[in-house]
């Protein structure tokens, strides 16, 4: 056990995280060149694509250092704050964090949350300035920064870079020195942390543990306490880049087991693994049941796919447990179902998978919040509201209450006012105003989640050059002026594009969104009204003109094959459409509330 | 492919076509995406590029014969008489032509003098396809075309003492053209008992003179509306004058429909020659070039320099959908099914289904045809009858 180090990554988006993960295999001997491509922990392909992580990952690396043979499990964590559960499972998992900090960017608030989890965890930090090589560096302003914020000495502070490898040495040097091996009683009942899971279509979910005390062996019949199910280790190893079987894995090592489970459902990130037998009275703290924080329905344009639809989502559900849905039906989109996420990167996710994966094309509409409304007749029982449909009669309404969270954003000094005017703008309260450094300062926010949903990332990044980080947590619920938007085309409501709002904010809203529909619906054969209303009260209108012109005049035998092809691309675009009464909608318009400020 | 095309066709063509590209214009017209090159400077190295492809080519035909020879630009009528021979003798050296050949020369106005006619109408030309677009200097200005109101009118006046079979080009949804303009275009064709006219809406094509100046606001934006009344007005007047509105873009009076542009139409086989020249051999479409220099270089180390692509059947079907519904022709349902098979045809049928309904399509005993009120939505319709 002495020889063991388990550590994670906390990183931000961007800053090098999975490079250096890989260079670290690299120098370790843990990849062989054939194996080697970009990312390499990041396995699936819209991880590699968008050059983020989605799932926790491990490997384990063997390591020789002053003679002597250790054992280093890496743990690679979700750098987004949608997966921010996931990432506090990881950082239970080990005993140290390498803290990665751009050398040109430095510190930004999703770090300083994930640093503070780690903190609390007691686990060892070691600061690296990663992209030291790049020209737009800044190690000496950077390293102060980090120095102010750890309280450690410059000298602490690893220089390196993912892309060449300078530094990869130090850095596994500090792992081995600085890092404390993991503590536990070999002796004591099996006690193990899930910290993910992953489906695999041929031996079903893997599990990943962290075991802190005894041993867990193949055969053993275990119990997993929070879902209160027991299974047979049917196989237990270690990771390494491939598994490796295993007889046992022993305390303070990380691996993984395969019990025959077939649902992600089963598998809660945060459990305990114990023995069933003798089980131990040491549960892990801090287990969560994750909770969706962000509704949207999720419709196939062919009604007819619904039940291809529906398996689809069922297969996703097995390696993607955070996902939740239930059917429902809309009355412009027919049935389909009401998806819960995580956040708004998930949501895109699962959209992008549905589509990659299982060949899908869907129309996701408008996301929600979870509401809780309450009637007159029975003021104090909370009424679930995942979609804007739902919310009863406003007459019968006694109040609505909302989500909010608080937000924190660490920004550059100059861009304070701006970012300051877009939280207001969103109905945030000012909480605190810290200057980190002169240059950086973090502001906190209490704000209601709505507003995170509706553009807020992209306004954010707008309204301050790209320079503001912000990260975010749930703080309850809080009574709010909410009303329905509701849209007409062709003076029909389409349930699909109701969306709630802020009493204050619906005229301004109502407006743009009839503009965006102009924008986005194409013309048809006949003018199509479109207006927005509250209950009965048109706010807003617009009007899409018929369309009187689609002909190309000449057509000579040159044009032939470019104008098929461009009557063949317009095809297609009309097969992600949805025919709603008589007017065909794109894909994007159900989306168009988001988009309301490009 | 091959279409059976009876029933309504004045002009059933056997044999195949060629075309031959000129890339040369003197100005460039603020509207022309085609390619064409204001410098005439390699117009002898380009001419001489020509013929050896027309030599390299000759085989391509195989057993068919050449019913049309059409010159097209760019503006041929930049060429001296005498290019003009040397490219015909190649052609009639290489390739079997019929008996009597349509062999048209587009030309520009400005290039028309009493001699160019005279010398043309003594050479085997017999069509002449004149870029005549307005009749109003404005309009003319606007597009920057290179002859002006008058040349126009007195070019028209020679042509129709020496040739029997021309076609004239005119333009429709001009920014600031009037209705009654228009009418005024129309009635002057009429009144020089021109046989055959192509009219366009003015396009805004991406990268042109135009879409530059037009958004810049140094021109107002074409207008559909414009273009769509300007449209029926000309249906309703060629029809009235005995001419048949054959193609979407094209009227006709009996025995004087385009054999050349019928071709693209009924889906016939053409050689295309010349920079950026297309051609069709029923199962593949290929495409030169479309840059003078690395032409000339191709074929002069006799390699054509053109890119194909293999039409499945899926393409030729909607290739047929899209120009069989430009046309007077229509899609023939027993060609859908006998050449691509019932599931085509039940398809077809199943699409057409709403058009029907709205009178933008009608079926003309077992052929699908455009309707009038159909024919400005054209692009639209044959796209919701693809198949992808």
């Amino acid at each position: 056990m002495k020889n063991i180090r388990n550590f994670c990554i906390i990183a931000h988006i961007d800053h090098g995280k999975s490079t250096l993960a890989d260079r670290l295999l690299d120098y370790t001997g843990s990849v062989t060149e054939r194996e080697k491509q970009n990312q390499l922990l990041d396995s699936m392909d819209l991880e590699r694509e968008r050059g983020i992580t989605i799932k926790s990952h491990a490997i384990q690396m063997d390591y020789t250092y002053k003679g002597e043979q250790y054992i280093l499990n890496l743990i690679d964590t979700p750098g987004h704050v949608d997966f921010s559960y996931e990432v506090s499972r990881s950082i239970a998992a080990c005993e140290g964090a390498l803290l990665i900090v751009d050398a040109a960017q430095s510190i930004q608030a999703q770090t300083i949350s994930n640093l503070y989890l780690a903190l609390e965890n007691d686990l060892e930090i070691i600061p690296v300035l990663n992209k030291v090589d790049l020209p737009s560096a800044n190690p000496e302003e950077v390293t102060d920064d980090i120095v102010e914020l750890l309280g450690c000495d410059p000298e602490d502070v690893i220089h390196a870079s993912g892309k060449t490898g300078f530094g990869v040495d130090k850095i596994l040097e500090a792992v081995i020195e600085r890092i404390p091996a993991p503590k536990g009683n070999p002796d004591e009942p099996l006690q193990a942390l899930i910290f993910d899971s992953v489906y695999n279509t041929f031996r079903g979910i893997e599990t990943y543990f962290r075991v802190f005390n005894g041993e867990i062996k193949k055969g053993q019949k275990i119990k997993f306490v929070a879902t209160d199910k027991e299974y047979y280790a049917d196989e237990v190893g270690t990771l390494k880049l491939t598994q490796i079987a295993k007889k046992s894995v022993k305390t303070g090592d990380v691996g993984y087991l395969i019990t025959g489970i077939k649902t992600a459902k089963e598998v809660k990130v945060g459990d305990t693994i114990t023995d069933f037998d003798n089980p131990t009275t040491n549960i892990i703290e801090g287990f969560e049941d994750v909770k969706p924080m962000v509704f949207a329905g999720i419709y196939p344009v062919d009604t007819e796919d619904y039940e291809e639809l529906r398996n689809s989502m069922e297969k996703l559900q097995l390696n993607d447990a955070s996902l939740v849905f239930a059917p429902e039906s809309s009355a412009a989109l027919g049935f389909g179902f009401r998806c819960g996420f995580l956040g708004m990167l998930h949501m895109e996710i699962i959209q992008e998978r549905l589509e990659r994966e299982f060949d899908m094309t869907v129309i996701t509409t408008v996301p929600n919040v979870s509401y809780h409304a309450y009637t007159n007749k029975n003021p104090d029982e909370a009424f679930i509201v995942n979609n804007p449909s739902d919310l009863p009669d406003p007459s019968t309404v006694n109040r609505v209450e909302e989500p909010y969270i608080k937000a924190t954003i660490i920004t550059k000094s100059d861009f304070v006012g701006n970012v300051m005017s877009l939280c207001i703008e969103k109905r945030g309260m000012v909480l605190n105003q810290t200057y980190l450094t002169p240059e950086r300062v973090e502001l906190t926010f209490d704000m209601p989640l709505a507003e995170i949903v509706f553009d807020f990332y992209d306004r954010l990044k707008t309204v301050s050059k790209g320079y503001a980080s912000f990260d975010y947590h749930p703080i309850g619920m809080k009574t709010s002026k909410l009303v329905r938007l509701d849209i007409l085309l062709n003076a029909q409501p389409v349930d699909a594009l109701s969306a709630l709002i802020h009493a204050d904010n619906a005229q301004n809203i109502g407006k743009k969104m009839c503009e965006k529909l102009k924008e986005l619906i194409p013309r048809q054969q006949f003018d199509i009204p479109i207006q927005a209303a509250i209950g009965a009260k048109i706010i807003s209108r617009e009007t899409i003109k018929a369309l009187r012109k689609d002909v190309t005049a000449k057509c000579y035998g040159g044009d032939i094959s470019r104008k098929r092809k461009l009557l063949e691309k317009q095809k297609k675009g009309k097969k992600r459409m949805r025919q709603v009464g008589n007017v065909e909608i794109p894909q994007q318009a159900f989306m168009a509330v988001l988009k309301l400020n490009d | 492919m091959s279409l059976n095309l009876e029933p309504h066709s004045t002009t059933t063509i056997d044999g195949v076509g060629i075309y031959i590209h000129i890339p040369f214009c003197k100005q460039a017209c603020f509207y022309c995406d085609f390619h064409f090159s204001t410098s005439l400077k390699k117009k002898d190295e380009l001419i001489d590029a020509l013929i050896l492809e027309l030599e390299l080519r000759k085989t391509e035909f195989e057993t068919n014969t050449v019913a049309t020879i059409y010159f097209g630009g760019g503006t041929p009528s930049v060429l001296s008489l005498d290019e003009i021979n040397r490219i015909l003798n190649a052609v009639f050296t290489n390739y079997a032509v019929t008996e009597n050949p349509e062999i048209t020369l587009e030309a520009n106005p400005d290039d028309l003098s009493e001699s160019k006619i005279i010398e043309l109408s003594k050479s085997k030309i017999n069509r002449l396809s004149i870029g005549v677009q307005s009749f109003f200097e404005a309009d003319l200005k606007l597009m920057n075309r290179a002859h002006n109101a008058d040349e126009a009118k007195r070019c028209l006046t020679l042509a129709t003492q020496y040739f029997d079979n021309i076609s004239v080009d005119l333009i429709y949804g001009i920014p600031g053209a009037s209705h009654k303009q228009w009418q005024d275009n129309i009635q002057t064709v009429l009144d020089f008992n021109i046989p055959h006219i192509s009219s366009y809406a003015l396009t805004v094509e991406p990268k042109t003179a135009l879409d530059a100046l037009i958004k810049k606001g140094k021109i107002e934006n074409v207008n559909e509306a414009q273009a769509e009344v300007q449209f029926h007005m000309l249906i309703e007047q060629l029809t009235a004058h005995g001419f048949q509105h054959y193609e979407l873009s094209n009227f006709g009076k009996s025995g004087y429909f385009s054999v050349n542009n019928s071709a693209y139409w009924q889906g016939k086989k053409y050689i295309g020659i010349g920079p950026s020249a297309h051609s069709f051999t029923g199962e593949s479409r290929s495409w030169n070039i479309a840059n003078n220099s690395k032409y000339i270089k191709a074929i002069q180390s006799k390699t054509l320099p053109s890119e194909i692509e293999n039409l499945s059947d899926n393409d030729k079907y909607n290739e047929y959908i899209m120009t069989g519904l430009r046309t007077i022709w229509g899609v023939s349902l027993q060609t859908i099914e006998t050449q691509f098979g019932s599931d085509f045809k039940a398809y077809l049928l199943a699409q057409s289904d709403k058009y029907l309904k709205e009178e933008l399509l009608y079926l003309d005993g077992d052929t699908l045809k455009i309707s009038n009120k159909g024919k400005f939505l054209s692009d639209g319709i044959a796209s919701h009858l693809f198949k992808i």
